[in-house]
């Protein structure tokens, strides 16, 4: 008497493939990859028959070919004649620079404007919370086409700098000139220059002086070697800090090696601040920020930055009160409950939002072309597939720089979410 | 010897009234003093602001009050101002609103069909409010279902019997599913409705709609979607895009959390690519590429090819929305449907999917606002958004030279329906919040 | 509808031996038939060539080029799907089938016309690229532009014009690429930059709005040749045909003294010109030959003009935009307009 169980068939049949979970599993896959091996090779197949109707090739030498146009704004050389491949990649530094710069104003912005919205002022709460919503709420398109014509009609043009009766004037000692084509700030450049590539004529008949990479290298290695020996100094001053107990006073060490070993580099490379003038049509010399890099850069910054508040203020808003009354009670002053028990834990919910609006700024800043910037999407994406008509490698190669781009950054935020995470069940 | 007290009462019998506050702390001047004024810092800033925003207001004034609302051209806004001895760029030229409100609305949709898209807006918003309002009855998630399908007759006009016959092979994809269900494994089942769904609308569909069609013709004017502009445009490929792309983000939000590596895998890849990837990149992928991806030969209308691409766009972002919303599910949830016995898909549909779905909404509220905001780059290949619609405008001899009275007017009109929005969904998320507060 | 047949098409076509059995360049003209309707590609925007009234129905020169083509395969000059097209989405628009002609300011050039795979019909309009600057820059001439910021049109020919133009004469210059007639014009206007560079009867067009045109000059160097022509697709000689002589048509009709006045009463016996009989169709049968009507051109002239009239009416000097005929008059007249015969 008793329940004998019947052993498990050995034989196989095809219905385990779908009622036995132990090959259901495969089952499923299998017939996944079919399916999309099949998409794959059907979009292949199309995209070869396309092709050969429109008696197109799939190739890339037109990046070899001259681009004919030119780029007003680029950080490596790069002239009309040369490829389309440099004028791309002339696109691509563009969009990591504004990208970058974005980045940063939004943070500071974000940040400024999100603690504003826990202000008791009802002024300022409020016409923080008319930023935020009016920025969430206006599509960045508009507000990239409005800011940039603001610009442009809100500031004054470069003639209006000139003769007797100039209507403008330079600012910050007139060493800046903000105009209606964008900002000329002074640049630093060198009397005893190393690299010397590119002449700098500066106004009042001081000699030529150049700048080029190899002196911002030098003084960057500099830095940075400095910057690791007060890194060192610190960890020695901790330890005898762990040992005695008693911190020795290392902040005057510290500023003489960040300040000495530079401004010598400095001194011997005979760094002069070269002022913007106006000559001709045009301010001249100094560094020109381009109004289409500013407007976009504002824009961008300004419209991310109203996310980032809300991120912000709602990061701080999630620290329980608790949290807060517990520390006070403890004694800390304020502002060490602040930097030692509340923003700790609002970073938790902070940063990864935050990282994933850098991603969206680094992508919204294809919106470039509105403001005239050349970025990738202007270059590659746009005026050469326009001249070249290599739309499908253009596009692809596109692809491929934003998804490599994403990839990064979005590497930093599971980076940080596995570094972060509260370990639970 | 104790002190006999007469009637000397210490302790008051009747509560005092309470003192008027002294002018200080009440009213008008309390607010002030606690809002604007309470510390040194405060009261500069609010100095600093009130100084920058009536100096912004009577900047721009002038130009507002002295607004032309009726011209017929820029320079017939001119010649008025002039007769009024102010300049030219001394007021606006509202006229231009006034001249083509409905285009920047409705594009060249035929004006004397207006009512339709109206209709059809309030008739999505009949169907979704359902969906955002829990307390209605839920027998009338029906008429969500079958909102979209209105709308899309009432837009594009052409013969009822499309959408009703679309109505129809959904059902019979159902029917098919709900019968085998209880009688063979119910992905078997799957694909059996999914594969005489794919049988009817290729062999049964064509035929049945001709057939309604000769035999009780029921019509309305067909509009080609070339017509569609403006704000009609954004909000017709938001919302396509919004609701054509729940289910295939549920799977793709499934499919990232499932067990089986390849499936998982296909999601990851999937979603990151397209969200990698600006929308303006898909956009003239649409517009340049689409056509090499399908047989040689098959031509969209760009519209529909934008329709797709935002589809799976939004699609990639929505599966981000509700994989957060599956996160947040308490793990109990899944331990007891699994301990209940119910197999993944029942478990799925039964426990998980409606809770984490409803606390996905505002989430999914959000992306549609982000949607809608984005649909404006569509101006980038062509298509007449309102953006779009403006600069046609300020190339008509008319309206040559017009600027920001376009832009401020289209300005205006996405806040006002972002806003609203973000407020409704932020409202929901704090209803739904189930924690204490 | 449509779109559900698609969809099945497609399904349908899974099967790679369907890959090629249809192609883009089958008969156009069969298409377009078939369609009921001519779908033109034209600008989204360019006061003069395409622009949509308060109607929303499209108007300029480019318009009415493609109007005169649907009038020649229909008898109506309404039968047309305007698709306004971007300057970077034009050529994969015509390339794909998305639109059956172009009629979009299109400058006919080398490689677009053989490495872009374009066939362009003729030339619509005579352009070139000018400098507008303000009079109180006080420059009379283009060589005097050295280190000036320069507006230009994005997408177009005339960035590598300005770019070619400089290098040539040793110039520097500072690029401002905007992508729209419109903000180009507000930057213009700021001073963002000091010239602006389009083709010249973009140039005076705009100058026309301004708030005080007279502040502005255009200057009288003229340093590209810009012949905008409509485009067909390459391989489709029918169809390219078709369009040609619809554009010769107008051109003809205009230097014949036909107008969309006299044309009907012109028709109604033989004229002494025997090439006004064969171009409305009074005498031999010349539609045949491609595959129209008769009185196909007898049709486009009535319900659009000869070309003369689409000038006057779009961009002549009684209009806002108020360009004179210069280059784009007759050869009879001094200008370059010059029509093949109709025999």
């Amino acid at each position: 008497m008793g329940f004998i169980p019947t052993s498990p068939r050995r034989s196989f049949h095809i219905g385990q493939l779908v009622y036995d979970t132990r090959y259901r599993a495969k089952t499923v896959q299998v017939i996944a990859a079919i399916t999309i091996v099949a998409a794959f090779w059907w979009l292949g197949a199309n995209i070869v028959g396309n092709l050969n109707a429109l008696g197109k090739d799939f190739n890339l030498a037109f990046l070899n070919a001259p681009a004919g146009y030119d780029i007003n704004q680029k950080l490596i050389a790069y002239d009309n004649r040369m490829s389309h491949g440099r004028a791309a990649l002339v696109g691509i530094l563009n969009t990591l620079l504004v990208s970058f710069l974005g980045c940063i104003a939004a943070t500071i912005i974000g940040v400024f404007v999100g603690v504003l919205r826990l202000s008791d002022n009802w002024v300022i709460n409020r016409l923080a919370a008319v930023y935020v919503e009016a920025f969430r709420s206006v599509p960045l398109l508009l507000w990239i086409v409005f800011i940039f014509a603001i610009l442009s009609e809100a500031l004054p043009q470069p003639r209006d700098f000139r003769g007797e009766t100039a209507t403008a004037s330079m600012q910050l000692f007139d060493s800046v000139a903000i105009t209606a084509r964008g900002a000329y700030v002074p640049r630093v450049a060198f009397t005893n220059s190393i690299s010397g590539n590119e002449t700098v004529v500066p106004r009042d008949g001081v000699s030529a002086v150049a700048s080029g990479p190899t002196d911002w290298a030098l003084i960057l290695a500099v830095m940075v070697l400095s910057v690791g020996v007060v890194i060192l100094l610190r960890r020695h001053a901790a330890r005898v800090q762990q040992r005695t107990g008693r911190r020795p006073t290392i902040w005057p060490w510290q500023a003489l090696l960040i300040v000495v070993p530079t401004g010598l580099v400095l001194y011997f490379l005979g760094a002069t601040i070269v002022q913007p003038y106006l000559k001709g049509f045009n301010f001249t010399e100094g560094t020109f920020v381009r109004k289409s890099l500013l407007a976009l850069w504002l824009a961008l910054s300004l419209y991310t930055a109203a996310f980032i508040a809300e991120i912000v203020r709602g990061g701080i808003l999630s620290v329980s009160t608790g949290q807060r009354e517990a520390a006070l009670a403890l004694g800390l002053r304020p502002n060490k409950v602040m930097r030692l028990v509340i923003l700790p834990q609002a970073m938790r919910v902070i940063i990864p939002p935050l990282i994933s609006n850098y991603l969206s700024l680094a992508k919204n800043s294809s919106l470039a072309l509105a403001v005239g910037y050349m970025d990738a999407r202007a270059t590659l994406g746009g005026i050469t597939i326009n001249q070249t008509g290599r739309e499908l490698e253009g596009m692809l190669l596109l692809g491929i720089f934003y998804l490599i781009l994403s990839f990064l950054i979005s590497g930093a935020i599971n980076f940080y979410n596995r570094s972060m995470q509260l370990k639970e069940r | 010897m104790p002190r006999t007290s007469k009637n000397i009462s210490f302790v008051r019998t009747k509560l005092l009234d309470s003192k008027v506050p002294p002018t200080r702390e009440k009213g008008v001047v309390l607010w002030v003093r606690k809002n604007l004024l309470s510390s040194w810092l405060n009261i500069i800033l609010t100095a600093i602001v009130a100084y920058a925003a009536i100096h912004f207001a009577i900047g721009l004034w002038p130009w507002l009050k002295n607004g032309i609302w009726q011209a017929s051209s820029l320079a017939d806004c001119r010649a008025i101002l002039a007769d009024a001895g102010l300049g030219p760029t001394d007021g606006a030229c509202f006229a231009v609103i006034t001249d083509r409100w409905h285009q920047l609305l409705f594009g060249f949709y035929p004006p004397d069909l207006y009512w339709r898209p109206i209709l059809a807006m309030l008739l999505f918003i009949g169907g979704i409010a359902p969906i955002l309002f829990f307390s209605l009855p839920r027998s009338l998630l029906v008429f969500s279902a079958l909102a979209p399908l209105g709308c899309f007759w009432l837009l594009w006009g052409g013969t009822l019997w499309l959408p009703l016959s679309i109505t129809l092979g959904v059902c019979i994809g159902y029917a098919v599913l709900r019968g085998l269900e209880k009688h063979i494994a119910p992905s078997i089942a799957a694909v059996c409705a999914l594969a005489s769904m794919a049988f009817f609308f290729l062999f049964g569909f064509q035929p049945l709609v001709g057939f309604a069609q000769d035999s009780f013709p029921i019509s309305i004017q067909k509009v080609a979607s070339r017509e569609f502009g403006g704000f009609m445009l954004g909000a017709t490929i938001g919302l396509s895009a919004i609701v054509l792309s729940l289910p295939l983000g549920i799977l793709l939000a499934l499919a990232r959390q499932s067990n089986l590596p390849l499936i998982k895998w296909s999601a990851i890849i999937f979603i990151e690519v397209i969200r990698g990837v600006p929308l303006i990149v898909w956009l003239f992928t649409a517009q340049l590429l689409l056509n090499y991806f399908l047989p040689p030969g098959t031509s969209f209308d760009l519209t529909l090819r934008v329709i797709i691409m935002v589809t799976l766009f939004a699609a990639a972002y929505i599966a981000e929305v509700i994989r957060g919303g599956l996160a947040a599910l308490p793990k109990g949830q899944y331990e007891g449907a699994d301990s209940l016995g119910l197999s993944y898909w029942q478990s799925t549909r039964l426990i998980v999917l409606p809770q984490a779905l409803k606390i996905s909404i505002p989430g999914i509220v959000n992306e549609f606002i982000g949607l809608f905001k984005d649909t404006t780059l569509v101006v980038f290949i062509g298509l007449l958004d309102p953006i779009g619609v403006a600069r046609a405008i300020q190339a008509t001899p008319e309206w040559n030279g017009v600027y920001w009275e376009l832009f401020i007017f289209i300005g205006l009109l996405f806040f006002v329906v972002c806003y609203a929005m973000a407020r409704y969904s932020l409202h929901l998320e704090n209803s739904l919040r189930r924690d204490h507060k | 509808m449509k779109i559900i047949t698609r969809a099945a098409h497609l399904l349908l076509a899974a099967a790679p031996l369907a890959l090629a059995a249809t192609s883009v360049s089958a008969a156009t003209l069969d298409e377009v038939k078939e369609a009921g309707q001519l779908k033109c590609g034209i600008h989204e925007g360019l006061a003069g060539f395409a622009a949509p009234n308060s109607d929303g129905q499209w108007q300029g020169l480019d318009v009415d080029i493609c109007r005169a083509v649907a009038a020649a395969i229909f008898g109506d000059s309404e039968k047309v799907e305007y698709i306004p097209v971007t300057g970077s989405t034009r050529f994969t628009a015509l390339a794909s089938g998305e639109i059956d002609m172009l009629a979009r300011t299109t400058t006919w050039t080398f490689s677009r016309d053989t490495d872009l795979k374009n066939e362009f019909v003729g030339i619509n309009f005579y352009d070139g690229q000018g400098f507008m600057v303000p009079k109180a820059l006080g420059v009379s001439s283009a060589l005097e532009l050295d280190g000036t910021t320069i507006c230009v049109n994005t997408g177009t020919t005339t960035e590598l014009n300005v770019a070619d133009y400089f290098r040539g004469k040793g110039m520097s210059y500072e690029p401002v690429p905007i992508e729209t007639g419109a903000e180009a014009q507000q930057q213009f206007l700021s001073g963002s930059c000091d010239v602006f560079t389009g083709d010249a009867s973009g140039l005076a067009a705009n100058r026309a709005t301004f708030p005080k045109p007279d502040d502005y000059v255009v200057l009288p160097e003229i340093i590209s040749k810009e012949p905008l022509g409509p485009a067909v697709r390459h391989g489709d000689s029918e169809w390219e045909d078709i369009v040609r002589w619809s554009l010769n048509a107008l051109i003809s009709a205009e230097e014949l003294g036909v107008t969309s006045k006299n044309a009907e009463e012109l028709a109604g016996s033989l004229n002494e010109n025997a090439e006004i009989n064969r171009l409305l169709g009074t005498e031999g049968d010349l539609g045949a030959m491609i595959g129209l009507e008769t009185d196909w051109a007898k049709t486009i002239i009535t319900s659009v003009g000869n070309y003369g009239e689409i000038f006057e009416r779009h961009v002549g000097v009684n209009t806002p935009i108020g360009l004179e005929r210069g280059v784009n008059a007759l050869w009879t007249e001094g200008g370059l307009l010059y029509s093949p015969p109709f025999r």
